[in-house]
């Protein structure tokens, strides 16, 4: 409750005294002001409407502390120092000036028995009842405190003051070891299986420099819960009339939360418009705070007993009662910019004015039109709801309600306290015992006694003055337009006139448009129906929505274990898939410059086939496939053979997808008779796994197989070039290296360095290759002992790039370079890999019809005609050097490089008919310029493989 | 995030699974008694139904188990396969 | 009370179905609508309705973030997009009706080497067919669209981009609109709340559809019904290799405009624009699952959002506003089907995955003249069922190509 306002803030500049418990729109009604901002296409002023998260026009730009677009006033918490500004309907952003102030936007996850949605009566009393069955209870409530409408005017429970109730319930419950409450914090959406998301705020209400460093500004809580009641309680519903925005008219309850619970009365002389008992209730709080009621206007002439005594009663303390009238009109004539008369005229039962209009000076006009229940939770999980006229609302369909959502209280249009209460701890109760759906309280009674009012007329009405969407600037006229365009629907209606698409997205407004339209339309509002409300409830700051996703946490990073060495020598490096990999190592130049990539490359390539290199190849995908049945797995997967292969023997592989297109490839080891290790590329190593689980689970779990993914508990170094031999001789001086002791494809258990490793003698470079496994801990050390080894033979790390270049000049392919998913194996020129002598997975889809076009794309490698130009990676190939489009193209450039050992650049492509055209020119098109190539088999170095062996 | 039953590790969220479409699809017994339109439909030919799908569910970020659920795809209420508990599909013995 | 200054006219009448008609659309979406007014306009065939189970335009149409553009790898694709886009450059002069129709550009980022080689691809095929493409550096880029974080220092750093400028948005109400309004004026009969319950054959003819408004005869029965598609062929026995899926996205609030062309990045899965009234749009994704439930899960919006606010730090402060899920129908190779059936006088347009609305009046158009010719139009050659036999797939994965 506000008393004392001892502070300031600022507000477009303006200092505006404010207190403890002020939002911004309390404060400036406590220092008279009325409306804040303008609407975005008819700059009509915006009135602050409402109070806390019901109804609110007037939205505002935080300009202190991180700042945030489009906040509604009434929900800005006030600090000393606050600044805000006030918007014409849009909001702004623009980048932090710095990220010091950048503060930190959490995500946490919390399960339990029962959520409650709401703090106020029902959901406070609900949530009693469920702890008290030692249930685990959430209850979650948006405004500062617990209570709900209870904080907003002077209501009495059991006898007492209603916020004594609140306090006391609110204090049973944070005591509850197994009750969690949650305030400043709007449960935003309702998913899937009992998941709802919540936005706690935990710091924009305070000064930033009174903020702990530790706590971040908000939460989204992924919340878990077996049961839901959403007590979710309703917002009060305007009416629509000409000028109902004008500053000066305001929600009822909220001109009573002002003027009660802020000491902020929005006006001297108010007229009540309202159809039911609690706008009379209002007319009352006002009175009691100290409001002139000039008038009660309410349109219902039959206002049953309860609402003719209040009549009574408010007519004794000198109001001017009009029962059956209606506001048709706010007046204004010296434009003061706020209202100061109203227009009232008896209406029929469609809201028409029947008679003479009289005008009645105020300077407040307290609307009630109604209270909607507030469902979006509700209909998120597809909770139907029907329209009730005896409430003139739209109430929850119960009766098929999802099994773990219950409402209780205002939100299931319980509007007496007693019965909210009593209800509340019903549906509690029954929740935490997650009894079934016929344990439902009664049906609700309309103790309020409602009328239906939605929209006033008079035969002079003008149109465009009727608002039905302030927030978008929707009026009558729009929407009258719309229907006269022959639009029915309702979401037809919502898309042309673009009502409920504003910053409140039709929570407040939402179903008076829809009863306005079905008015115009002589239909009901049931037939009609509303526009179905979507997530979030609130808007949520998208900072938040990322949470710590962000930076080098939007996706996790791979490093070797040799990363750090890579770091310290400068390499430059590329992401493949997670990992990060040194892409090549900069040296400084003699003239002090660093190498540019292609000086880089140029060295490690030369250095590589001319003396020796290394490279960390540890992304390479491991898979251990083990069991008896193994070798006969492997022959369903691989193109290739794999159950000959001899123990400790290496055999490159190919796998197809079930379409016969080429999904990975690499290195199957034999270790032993029932155990393979297999390779995988860098980016494929889960893909590949999963692959190999998915048909040995799905199809042949008869199979005695089993996978263990091993990446990470190797290191893996290539030693590569003719010097090779020499350094492992030194690295493993028990090891026959020789090219009969260690043959090609052969493997070898031994002693690297002081540590157990495995080597390979594979080659993905043409030269003699030594590829070293060792346990990735001891990966740094034996890199480095490879490097000490190598020292006397300028042994050059190389990264990915020089390893590109390499294999590329051997015809190698890389997947994901010369496969794009549509390149079958014996495309990307592997046919002589599969195995004649067996089924494999995709082999069938080898023999479809396209598949056996001789037209199909197939690798290639091209040689620029000038011996020179690097071709473009991603070149498209075409058979005229001039061309104009459409230009029929016959393949792609699919890898590129300068090649030192070959003398000039060459490529690798996918060319239509390739495999025919060798010695073919061709013309290389990239961004407007084309390049003759000539066509030549993919092989370019070393053809006959005379290096391999050093 | 939907909640998976997991026959081994119990419900657990769906991003720590991979989805993996229809269930009960079979590899054919021998893929060259199959033409190609045949032998198309296995490769492509899916169920696509608004109601009740018994589909695959890979836990990929748990025990790595493949298994089979009922799923509704309108309301994503979520039955078992078999009375009890969501299946492994290596109960599902294909020779 | 007074009128309104300018009575606006009628945008389609609202008819009761009649017995029997020429050809009966299923669906009232961009693309059943768009065959519908080229079926009367390109063909002189009026006597069409178009059947749709909800209001029209509901589906996915009300749904999608309105990205247009026609800078697809392959040869079939191009043509098709690219015949959608010329006829969106004279589309509202042809419906005459606004549809804020903007060529603001699409930019498509590349954050790794193979992205970038994968872009440069799309690129140059794309100009050898004639289509406007270019490939922007990130200093250009920032030129282009300079809010964009071209930072090294960004977990996956921006390397360069892929750009389609006449590439854009359109109003996506106003483009069903349109088509509806011009459709009906040529006769063609709009049904809303009528959804067809099942098909009447004879032989292996189709000659007419059950609907909750009663039986409809039809000389040819065209289906344009997006994610619903299956459904209904389940019931001829008619199987289609189509996976239906939730796909969301989201709008912030209205902000002052500072974002004047579309984003889109396949590797960190978003895409961003603003449109005209200022809200900004962001889409990913599908959701991994089979869904017609309209509703994702919350982990998929939460990932496109973190990769939005990673591209553009200065929409960290922006707010989700509403999010929203359509049902989209994936084929195996992310192109659609469009053509003949095992039913004469049956004809299919589906499978187009996150990529339709770009498409609707090339879609409509091609469709339109299968339908009126009976065989598929030559830019749909390539889309027929028969690839699914013969492996002619139209794989637009590869060159990431396929989203949106």
């Amino acid at each position: 409750m506000t008393r004392d306002r001892n502070y300031t803030i600022t507000v477009d500049g303006r200092p505006v005294p404010a207190g403890q418990g002020d939002t911004v729109a309390s404060a400036l009604i406590a220092d008279g002001v009325r409306s804040l901002g303008f609407s975005p296409y008819l700059n009509r002023p915006h009135a602050i409407w409402g109070i806390g998260s019901g109804g609110a026009c007037a939205h505002v730009q935080v300009e202190s502390g991180p700042g945030e677009p489009m906040v509604p006033a009434t929900t800005v918490e006030t600090y000393p120092g606050l600044r805000v500004r006030s918007l014409h309907g849009r909001g702004e952003v623009s980048l932090p000036e710095s990220d010091d102030g950048e503060p930190r936007h959490d995500h946490t996850w919390a399960h339990c028995d029962v959520l409650v949605v709401g703090g106020g009566p029902a959901g406070l009393a609900a949530a009693r009842a469920a702890a008290d069955t030692r249930a685990r209870v959430m209850i979650v409530d948006d405004a500062p405190d617990l209570g709900g409408h209870l904080r907003h005017a002077p209501r009495r429970i059991h006898g007492r003051s209603a916020l004594d109730w609140v306090r006391h319930t609110a204090e049973e419950l944070r005591e509850h070891g197994d009750v969690q409450v949650l305030t400043r914090t709007t449960v935003t959406g309702q998913y899937h299986h009992g998941e709802l998301i919540a936005l706690e705020r935990r710091t924009d209400h305070r000064a930033p420099a009174t903020i702990p460093t530790h706590m971040a500004r908000h939460r989204l809580w992924h919340i878990r819960a077996r049961q839901v009641v959403l007590a979710t309680g309703s917002m009060e519903r305007p009416l629509a009339f000409a000028g109902n925005d004008r500053p000066g008219v305001m929600l009822a309850g909220a001109a009573v939360g002002y003027a009660w619970a802020h000491s902020a009365p929005p006006g001297e002389r108010a007229v009540v418009m309202g159809a039911h008992n609690e706008a009379l209730v209002a007319a009352r709080h006002l009175a009691e705070a100290g409001v002139d009621i000039s008038a009660v206007v309410d349109a219902r002439t039959d206002p049953g007993p309860a609402g003719a005594a209040l009549l009574d009663e408010l007519w004794r303390g000198g109001a001017q009662i009009l029962q059956g009238h209606a506001v048709t009109e706010t007046r204004d004539p010296e434009a003061s910019g706020a209202v100061t008369a109203v227009r009232v005229a008896p209406i029929d039962g469609s809201g028409r004015a029947r008679g003479e209009e009289t005008e009645v000076p105020c300077d407040l006009v307290a609307v009630s039109g109604g209270f909607d229940p507030c469902l979006a939770l509700w209909t998120q999980v597809d909770g139907g709801t029907r329209y009730d006229p005896a409430h003139a609302a739209f109430l929850p369909e119960e009766s098929a309600a999802p099994a773990t959502v219950r409402c209780a209280g205002a939100a299931r249009g319980t509007r007496d306290l007693d019965a909210a209460l009593a209800e509340g701890a019903a549906v509690g109760h029954a929740a935490a015992e997650q009894r079934a759906i016929p344990t439902r309280p009664t049906p609700a009674e309309p103790v309020h006694h409602p009328r239906e009012l939605w929209l006033v007329t008079t035969p002079h009405t003008v149109e465009t003055e009727v608002l039905v969407d302030p927030h978008r600037d929707a009026t009558l006229a729009d929407v009258r337009a719309a229907l006269d365009a022959n639009l029915r629907s309702i979401e037809h209606v919502k898309r042309h006139t673009t009502i409920g698409t504003g910053p409140e997205q039709g929570r407040a407004w939402g179903v008076l448009a829809s009863a306005v339209v079905g008015q115009l339309l002589d239909t009901t509002p049931e037939q009609l129906g509303t526009p179905r409300r979507r997530a979030p409830l609130a808007p949520i700051p998208l900072a938040t929505v990322a949470g710590r996703d962000r930076g080098d946490f939007f996706d996790p990073i791979r490093r070797t274990p040799m990363h750090q060495w890579h770091l310290e020598q400068g390499a430059v490096f590329e992401d493949i898939g997670q990992w990060r990999r040194a892409r090549y190592y900069p040296r400084w130049t003699a003239d002090g410059q660093v190498e540019d990539m292609a000086a880089a490359v140029r060295r490690e390539c030369r250095s590589t086939r001319e003396s020796v290199g290394m490279l960390d190849a540890s992304t390479l995908g491991k898979i251990l496939v083990e069991g008896a049945d193994a070798p006969e797995f492997l022959d369903r997967i691989y193109a290739n053979m794999m159950s000959t292969l001899r123990i400790g023997k290496c055999r490159y592989g190919v796998i197809c997808g079930a379409d016969g297109m080429v999904r990975d490839d690499g290195v199957c080891v034999r270790l032993a008779e029932d155990r393979y290790l297999v390779t995988t590329t860098s980016g494929n190593a889960d893909s590949t796994l999963a692959w190999l689980e998915e048909w040995q689970q799905t199809e042949w779990p008869q199979l005695r197989v089993q996978c263990t993914p091993v990446t990470e508990h190797w290191a893996t170094i290539s030693v590569v070039g003719p010097r090779s031999r020499e350094v492992l001789g030194r690295l493993a001086p028990g090891l026959d290296v020789t090219a009969t002791g260690f043959e090609f494809m052969g493997m070898r258990n031994t002693e690297i360095a002081g540590v157990p490793g495995l080597v390979l003698r594979v080659s993905f470079s043409g030269e003699l290759t030594y590829e070293i496994n060792v346990p990735s801990w001891y990966g740094l050390g034996v890199w480095e002992a490879v490097l000490e080894a190598g020292a006397p033979y300028d042994i050059t790390p190389y990264g990915t790039e020089t390893m590109h270049v390499l294999r590329a000049e051997k015809g190698f392919i890389v997947v994901g370079h010369e496969t794009d998913g549509q390149v079958s194996v014996q495309d990307a020129g592997l046919g002589w890999a599969v195995s004649t002598r067996k089924d494999f997975v995709g082999k069938r889809s080898l023999a479809r019809a396209d598949l056996a076009r001789d037209d199909r794309e197939q690798l290639v490698a091209l040689v620029p005609a000038d011996g020179a130009t690097v071709v473009a990676e991603g070149a498209q190939l075409i058979t005229h050097p001039a061309p104009e489009p459409p230009v029929p193209m016959v393949g792609h450039v699919t890898s590129s490089y300068d090649s030192p050992a070959l003398g000039t650049p060459f490529s690798l492509a996918l060319l239509s008919g390739g495999r025919g055209r060798h010695g073919e020119r061709l013309y290389a098109y990239h961004l407007g310029q084309t390049v003759p190539v000539q066509v030549t088999d993919p092989v370019l170095y070393d053809r006959e493989g005379t290096r391999r062996d050093g | 995030m939907l909640l998976i039953p997991c026959p081994w590790c119990g419900p657990r969220e769906e991003a720590e699974f991979r989805y993996g479409g229809q269930a009960h699809l079979s590899y054919p017994d021998d893929p060259w008694q199959l033409d190609d339109a045949a032998w198309g439909d296995y490769l492509y030919m899916r169920a696509n139904p608004e109601g009740e799908f018994a589909e695959r569910w890979f836990h990929a970020h748990g025990c790595r188990t493949w298994f089979t659920v009922r799923r509704h795809t309108v309301t994503n209420a979520i039955t078992p396969e078999t009375p009890g508990a969501s299946s492994p599909v290596r109960t599902e013995v294909h020779p | 009370m007074t009128a309104p200054e300018t009575a606006p006219d009628i945008l389609w009448r609202r008819p009761e179905p009649r017995d029997s008609y020429d050809v009966i659309v299923v669906g009232a979406g961009g693309h059943g609508l768009a065959c519908a007014y080229y079926l009367a306009a390109n063909h002189g065939i009026t006597n069409v309705a178009v059947l749709d189970k909800g209001w029209l335009a509901g589906g996915n149409m009300a749904r999608n973030t309105t990205i247009i553009r026609s800078n697809y790898l392959r040869g079939p694709s191009a043509g098709l997009y690219e015949h959608a886009l010329k006829l969106w450059e004279g589309l509202e002069d042809e419906l005459d009706y606004p549809m804020l129709f903007s060529q603001r550009g699409v930019l498509n980022l590349a954050h790794t080497t193979h992205n970038v080689r994968e872009g440069i691809r799309r690129v140059n095929a794309n100009q050898l067919n004639g289509i406007d493409a270019e490939w922007l550096t990130p200093e250009e880029i920032s030129k282009v669209a300079p809010l964009v974080n071209t930072s090294p220092e960004l977990r996956y750093p921006v390397l360069g981009a892929t750009y389609q400028p006449r590439a854009g948005i359109a109003k996506h109400d106003y483009v069903a609109w349109g088509f509806a309004r011009a459709a009906d004026r040529l006769g063609v009969d709009l049904i809303e709340d009528c959804a067809v319950t099942g098909f009447r054959t004879s032989g292996d003819r189709v000659v007419g559809v059950e609907t909750t408004r009663g039986p409809i005869s039809a000389g040819r029965v065209a289906l344009s019904a997006a994610g619903h598609t299956s459904v209904l062929t389940d019931q001829l026995g008619i199987r289609l290799p189509l996976q239906s899926h939730p796909l969301q996205a989201l709008v912030s609030e209205l902000l002052e405009q500072v974002h004047d062309t579309v984003v889109m990045s396949n590797t960190v899965h978003v895409y961003v624009s603003q449109v005209h009234k200022g809200e900004l749009v962001l889409g990913a994704g599908i959701d991994a699952y089979n869904g017609y439930g309209q509703r994702g899960s919350f982990h998929v919006l939460q990932h496109q959002i973190a990769a939005a606010v990673e591209l553009f730090p200065i929409f960290a402060r922006a707010h989700l506003l509403r999010s929203w899920g359509g049902i989209v129908d994936v084929s195996p190779d992310a192109s659609p089907i469009i053509g003949l059936t095992p039913y004469a006088g049956l004809y299919l347009n589906c499978g187009w995955g996150t990529g339709g609305f770009k498409a609707t009046p090339g879609a409509g158009w091609v469709l339109a003249d299968t339908v009126a010719n009976d065989r598929p139009h030559p830019l749909a050659a390539a889309y027929g069922l028969d690839r699914f036999t013969t492996g002619a797939l139209v794989d637009e994965h590869g060159a990431a190509a396929v989203a949106h």
